[in-house]
């Protein structure tokens, strides 16, 4: 038993880094903030070119072959960047949509809501990014669905919460063409999960730094707040979310490789509920030790927790995911 | 990242438990909580068969006479003996914790032989004079003080938290030796006889009901001059030490019990009916996520040290984590017993189903209370994150002097 980052897995990561800073630095992404179009489709080749949606293809297929753990530290980079689009999706649909793999096509999803449940007659779906989509996938129980963006009679949602992802309305989704069935939607709810954790572990402790910069720099009362323990504990508590949700991020990674440690689906659910309350808390206290100028659009305290909260919508909302948890301790029904 | 274990450590595990099985048939029955002569003599007992079994002093280094096992086989150690419902380490635990190690790295030649085997062996037991009444976050303005006379130091004043001091042998006891305001430079660490004149011990009751602790009086105590282990005023080093031994494995058994307190829980939910509400599923359920992401970081923190030797940073993440996720935890249980969890006492339920467990239940709430306080509160280590892994400004104080 290991559980350290290889030195492999480490140097991964840091390449991704790398050419995230280079590639997506936030000013660059900003300037499409607000618009139709936040994916820069030469960066997603880059990332494509890169390996970030063909890391766990199987070398015959064309991919690198690596596993989900590899994919989730990618991942942590690609979150900490604020990288906008359709990642998730893109990686998952690599080997199953043509070019997806190489990032030539960008590749979304969306769910079908079961019948039946609650307010599925209601509530419109809502589309991420459907300007930028090449192809649109339908993920339900049944299995997977592929439909032409451009066929959707869809409506541009203004004023997104997240200024990076520009999202659409449709009443319904027509019928879509089965590309897969039942088992590899339930593998990629499982792994979708643990990536977009991932990314929510990256934006966590993107906001814990950015936190800590501020609060290094920012002087009141003659002393740098984050000399002040009511702000020196916001940001220790920051630090202690985006690592307890980065390891169970991790060890789900490691357990979907490694089925025989424990239950994938278990470790899945545990770790996309702590990563997204970590992103989303941390998201909001970044906002609070940036004080007023957190409340601007100056300065960028606000996009984690905006993403935050778009990322938690997807692969299982909080109260899913802790009842698939409580159903491991023992099953709802019956006493 | 790996989380299978090796052959190796499989084969650990299969003879420990192996051993276990074997072995936990033939103890006496557990002594009542309050007879702590009846503890101490369980307690060294069970020390004295895992002695005989090779497993005394399982991450001692082998040049003190201990196993010198991996962290990793730690861990498994730890994590067997809890799940076979071993007995806890009990009075034996500063001795083998604090004490032995210490010895070992700091002790003479002498030392060494006086004093380890007999705590690999249970014949000994240690308490801990560290804490004061005035010295508790800021354990380094501590005020005993200890003055030399001739072969012996005179050692006065108070300690506090000294856990099975009524049953001690010896205390590993910190003392100003320095001048009074030398801090953490007028320090030395010295190993008291706890049946020397003047140590007067007054039991100190907890808000659970137990009876471990006590105050520490000493009056002109005579506490010979060999019994110093390290240098003089060297003794904030030497404890410091310690803390190198610390191998990310040290809450191991504390959150299995929290694993099945969990467990105890929602059977309880599942038998009263609340099972049924979504908000109390939902609440396991999360309390799962949040113990299962610390049972992880363990085996991070342990994989940590088995391959650099010293803890990270993680020790401080993990308990600044787990002592929320408990103080939840026994809320959570707490509230499931409702009327029936207002004595620590196991009742019997009206459905015929047996005794509800609600003395267990309201013992460890209490008892997690404690766990963002002892070893460093949650402040205090919220401090140590916030400077020494984030580089924020320090606190005034421990800019002036050195803080644990």
């Amino acid at each position: 038993m290991d559980f350290e980052v290889s030195e492999f897995q480490s140097d991964l990561a840091d390449g991704i880094r790398r050419l995230c800073e280079g590639r997506f630095p936030l000013e660059s992404i900003r300037s499409r903030e607000s618009t139709a179009h936040t994916v820069d489709r030469d960066g997603w080749k880059e990332l494509g070119d890169a390996g970030v949606f063909h890391l766990c293809l199987a070398e015959e297929a064309g991919g690198v072959g690596l596993g989900l753990a590899e994919a989730s530290l990618v991942f942590e980079e690609l979150g900490r960047s604020l990288v906008p689009g359709p990642l998730v999706a893109s990686h998952l649909a690599a080997g199953l949509v043509d070019g997806a793999d190489d990032g030539s096509v960008v590749v979304g999803l969306v769910e079908r809501p079961a019948g039946g449940a609650p307010g599925a007659d209601v509530l419109p779906i809502v589309i991420e990014h459907l300007a930028d989509l090449d192809v649109l996938l339908v993920l339900s129980d049944e299995g997977i669905g592929r439909l032409d963006p451009g066929s959707l009679d869809a409506t541009p949602l203004p004023r997104p919460m997240d200024p990076l992802t520009p999202v659409w309305s449709v009443a319904s989704l027509p019928t879509a063409e089965p590309v897969a069935g039942p088992e590899v939607a339930a593998w990629w709810r499982r792994d979708g999960a643990v990536l977009t954790a991932a990314l929510q572990v990256g934006m966590a402790q993107w906001a814990c730094d950015l936190a800590v910069e501020y609060a290094k720099g920012r002087v009141q009362f003659g002393r740098p707040i984050g000399g002040f323990q009511a702000v020196k504990h916001l940001c220790a508590d920051m630090a202690v979310r985006a690592e307890v949700a980065r390891i169970a991020v991790q060890a789900a990674a490691v357990t979907v490789d490694q089925p025989d440690v424990g239950d994938p689906d278990v470790a899945a659910a545990g770790a996309k509920l702590l990563a997204d309350e970590a992103a989303v808390t941390n998201g909001r206290s970044c906002i609070q030790v940036h004080g007023g100028m957190g409340f601007t659009w100056e300065v960028p305290a606000h996009l984690a927790y905006k993403r935050a909260r778009v990322l938690a919508t997807t692969f299982g909302t909080d109260g899913a995911l802790a009842e698939s948890l409580a159903d491991a301790l023992a099953p709802s029904t019956g006493r | 990242m790996d989380l299978r274990y090796s052959d190796a450590e499989q084969a650990f595990r299969s003879s420990l438990r192996a051993w276990l099985d074997a072995i936990l048939p033939s103890l006496p029955p557990k002594p009542s909580p309050d007879d702590w002569p009846g503890r101490r003599a369980y307690d060294t007992h069970w020390q004295r068969l895992l002695f005989d079994a090779g497993y005394a002093g399982v991450d001692w280094p082998v040049e003190g006479g201990g196993r010198g096992s991996s962290a990793v086989e730690e861990l498994i150690f730890k994590e067997e003996l809890e799940r076979a419902h071993a007995p806890y380490v009990g009075v034996n635990f500063v001795g083998l914790l604090h004490a032995g190690p210490t010895i070992i790295a700091e002790g003479t030649p002498e030392q060494r032989a006086r004093f380890l085997p007999a705590i690999l062996r249970g014949d000994e037991v240690w308490c801990q004079g560290f804490s004061e009444p005035n010295a508790g976050s800021d354990l380094a303005s501590m005020r005993t003080r200890a003055v030399r006379d001739g072969d012996d130091y005179v050692v006065s004043g108070q300690k506090i938290w000294t856990s099975h001091a009524e049953v001690a042998d010896h205390c590993e006891l910190l003392v100003r030796t320095g001048p009074e305001d030398s801090r953490h430079r007028g320090i030395s660490w010295l190993i008291l006889p706890m049946d020397s004149p003047g140590v007067d011990i007054r039991p100190l009751h907890t808000i659970a009901g137990s009876t471990e602790f006590a105050e520490l009086f000493l009056d002109e105590v005579r506490v010979p001059v060999a019994n110093r282990v390290g240098e003089e005023n060297d003794g904030w080093r030497v404890t410091m030490v310690t803390l190198s031994f610390e191998r990310g494995t040290a809450f191991v058994g504390d959150l299995l019990e929290a694993v099945e307190l969990l467990s105890t829980t929602v059977a309880l939910a599942r038998r009263t009916g609340a099972w049924d509400d979504p908000g109390v599923r939902r609440q396991a359920g999360h309390l799962k996520a949040e113990l299962d992401a610390l049972w992880a970081l363990t085996k991070r923190n342990v994989s940590q040290a088995a391959r650099t030797g010293i803890p990270g940073v993680g020790g401080t993440y993990f308990k600044l984590a787990y002592s929320e996720t408990r103080h939840k935890l026994g809320e959570f249980s707490l509230s499931l017993l409702d009327r029936a969890g207002l004595a620590a006492h196991d009742l019997e339920g009206t459905d015929g189903l047996g005794v509800l467990p609600a003395g267990t239940m309201v013992e460890d709430w209490l008892r997690g209370i404690s766990l963002t306080i002892a070893a460093g509160t949650s402040q205090i280590q919220r401090n140590i994150v916030g400077e020494r892994i984030l580089g924020l400004p320090k606190e005034p104080q421990a800019a002036a002097g050195g803080k644990v």
